[in-house]
């Protein structure tokens, strides 16, 4: 892909107070994402969620963060002040969230909300605002966006919704988009419309994109490259082509877990987890089992 | 009450149609609905009729009665209710009925002049302390538990008779001690908002505190502050009487209700109609704000229903 990476991550360490002290996170963590579709997949609680929210320096109050380094295109997101972070939120990073029915505002209309996202950043009036969020509606391919600025969010499908919701990630054009389990409130045909949607997007704006999922299938079809993530730490990076042939346990562990149609299972194999994989180097579970 | 029907296919059908062709329609019929449900309450009702009433009242004194309410006639002081004195004459034989259409007026002044400052303040320091939580929210509460320690007459009386007696400084006075309860309700609402998923996205496109405070959380901290607020107009207009009656509210000659009441009770035994009415319009009126207070509630809090 492109040989400058947009968004380094370099040991990234993130911590949230407990009631029993501090829990981990992440454990150094480390990953460099180009003009390209990077996937990151683990369990429930392996840290898939923190990285986007540590990126966009969004943890909540609780969470303590340290890295070596934090950056976007050159930019220190690890230093920067809280009103340079606010411009980089938004017009240089962006996130999608996983459910529509949480992340729109109940008593704006859904145009309202779009434009105002157009207008944090591009300090427009408010009627350029608006024709730049009718186009925007048009651009994530919903049919009559006269009409659909006007609704309110209890209005739209879940569908629409997140059409919406990207929309309004993607007016202020950011160089990177962080999708944090964008389809997972939605049915399965919608899924794949919406992914379709998504990657036509960043595209032609020449975006980077992180796709949060623990959908292995979904992740393998559609990004270049996957992240697996354990416990807070990365088990492997490898080309999303290669993943059939994963070597690293874990990795073969969640890919024995799906259930597949063509090979009925009465049960499902439990994943076998070690916790020895914390506190190994990156790609020492893999080599380990070329020996 | 009689709907009258206009059109030919009745607004009332159009209203209540289960499926609405237009939005407008949809929301009048939303309306047209809180109207049903409020009208369906009796009590409700009533006190909408009395603060109506009051309104009216306040508007049309000019119209209402071709006397002035302070115009002095000492040859006919101290008259009882009679058909050209409905409701007697005072002690300087001023028509009390004049006096008290024109108090309705300072009631409502007050009372407006009150929800204007209460709202906006409660709202900023309700909505600030539970967004940013921290030292701020500390702070905050707990000058707001001080306000709330003092009995609400009590420190209403101390800051009218540090400020001088007068409308203008019972309204600030009355505010001071009326804001904490919007501040404590505005902060509760902003604290179950603060974790939402929207504010997050908000933030996410780089939204500064400012603006989601203003355009995210008070918009949907509103409805509720209103609510009490309609709740809390019969309280105020009994602290703003009572301020007037000691005397450290309007001054005389001004027709305020608690004033007049406080006038006629030297007469109180020999001539009750002087202190009667007026304490009467009193008590109508804060019965009625807080009949349709509840009324409110019921209808525009959806966990009621």
């Amino acid at each position: 892909m492109s040989a400058l990476p947009l968004l380094t991550v370099e040991d990234l360490h993130v911590s949230y107070q407990g009631r029993s002290g501090r829990v981990p996170a992440l454990r150094g963590v480390s990953f460099e994402v180009g003009q390209e579709r990077l996937g990151i997949v683990g369990e429930s609680g392996s840290g898939k969620s923190t990285i986007g929210l540590s990126v966009l320096r969004l943890l909540p109050g609780t969470a303590s963060l340290a890295a070596t380094r934090l950056a976007l295109r050159g930019i220190d997101l690890l230093h920067a002040t809280e009103s340079a972070l606010r411009t980089v939120r938004g017009r240089r990073i962006s996130m999608v969230l996983q459910d529509p029915k949480f992340s729109l505002n109940p008593v704006l209309t859904v145009g309202q909300q779009i434009a105002e996202s157009y207008a944090v950043h591009a300090h427009s009036t408010r009627h350029e605002a608006k024709r730049k969020a009718l186009e925007m509606l048009e651009a994530v391919r919903i049919r009559d966006p006269e009409r659909v600025f006007g609704l309110y969010p209890h209005e739209v499908s879940g569908g629409m919704g997140q059409r919406v919701m990207i929309a309004m990630m993607l007016i202020p054009e950011p160089d990177f988009l962080i999708a944090d389990e964008p389809t997972s409130a939605l049915d399965v045909t919608v899924q794949a419309q919406l992914l379709e949607l998504i990657d036509e997007l960043i595209r032609r704006r020449q975006m980077g994109l992180i796709l949060i999922s623990h959908n292995l299938n979904l992740v393998a079809s559609f990004c270049d490259r996957i992240l697996v993530l354990y416990g807070g730490r990365v088990m492997e990076m490898l080309n999303a082509s290669e993943l059939a042939s994963a070597r690293h346990p874990y990795t073969r562990g969640l890919l024995a877990c799906r259930p597949l149609i063509d090979r009925p299972q009465a049960e499902l194999p439990q994943l076998k987890r070690d916790l020895a994989w914390l506190s190994e180097p990156v790609g020492a579970g893999v080599a380990r089992t070329r020996d | 009450m009689i709907e009258t029907p206009i059109g030919p296919a009745s607004w009332r059908d159009w209203l209540l149609a289960e499926a609405p062709q237009s939005r407008i329609q949809a929301r009048l019929s939303r309306w047209y609905a809180n109207w049903l449900a409020l009208r369906r309450n009796p009590l409700a009702v009533s006190g909408l009729i009395i603060v109506l009433i009051l309104v009216l009242m306040a508007v049309l004194a000019p119209w209402l009665t071709d006397r002035s309410p302070y115009d002095q006639a000492l040859s006919a002081r101290l008259q009882p209710p009679s058909s050209e004195h409905w409701f007697g004459t005072d002690e300087l034989g001023r028509d009390i009925l004049t006096r008290i259409v024109y108090g309705s007026q300072i009631t409502l002044l007050i009372v407006f002049l009150v929800s204007a400052i209460v709202l906006p303040v409660g709202l900023i320091v309700g909505t600030m302390a539970g967004y940013f939580g921290g030292l701020l929210d500390t702070i905050l509460m707990r000058i707001t538990d001080i306000f709330l320690a003092f009995p609400r007459l009590v420190m209403a009386l101390a800051f009218a008779a540090a400020l001088g007696p007068g409308i203008e400084n019972a309204v600030v006075a009355i505010s001071i001690t009326a804001w904490p309860p919007y501040a404590r309700l505005a902060r509760a609402e902003t604290m179950t908002l603060r974790g939402r998923d929207f504010i997050l996205a908000a933030r996410m496109q780089g939204a500064s505190a400012l603006r989601i405070l203003w355009s995210h959380i008070m918009p949907l901290c509103l409805p509720s502050v209103i609510v009490r607020l309609t709740l809390d107009m019969a309280g105020i207009i009994l602290i703003a009487a009572g301020l007037g009656f000691l005397g450290l509210g309007a001054q005389p000659p001004s027709p305020e209700w608690g004033l007049m009441v406080s006038s006629g009770r030297s007469y109180l035994l020999d001539q009750w109609w002087v202190a009667t009415m007026p304490g009467l319009a009193i008590f109508i009126v804060s019965f009625g704000f807080n009949l349709l207070g509840d009324g409110f509630r019921d209808v525009f809090d959806p966990r009621s229903q």
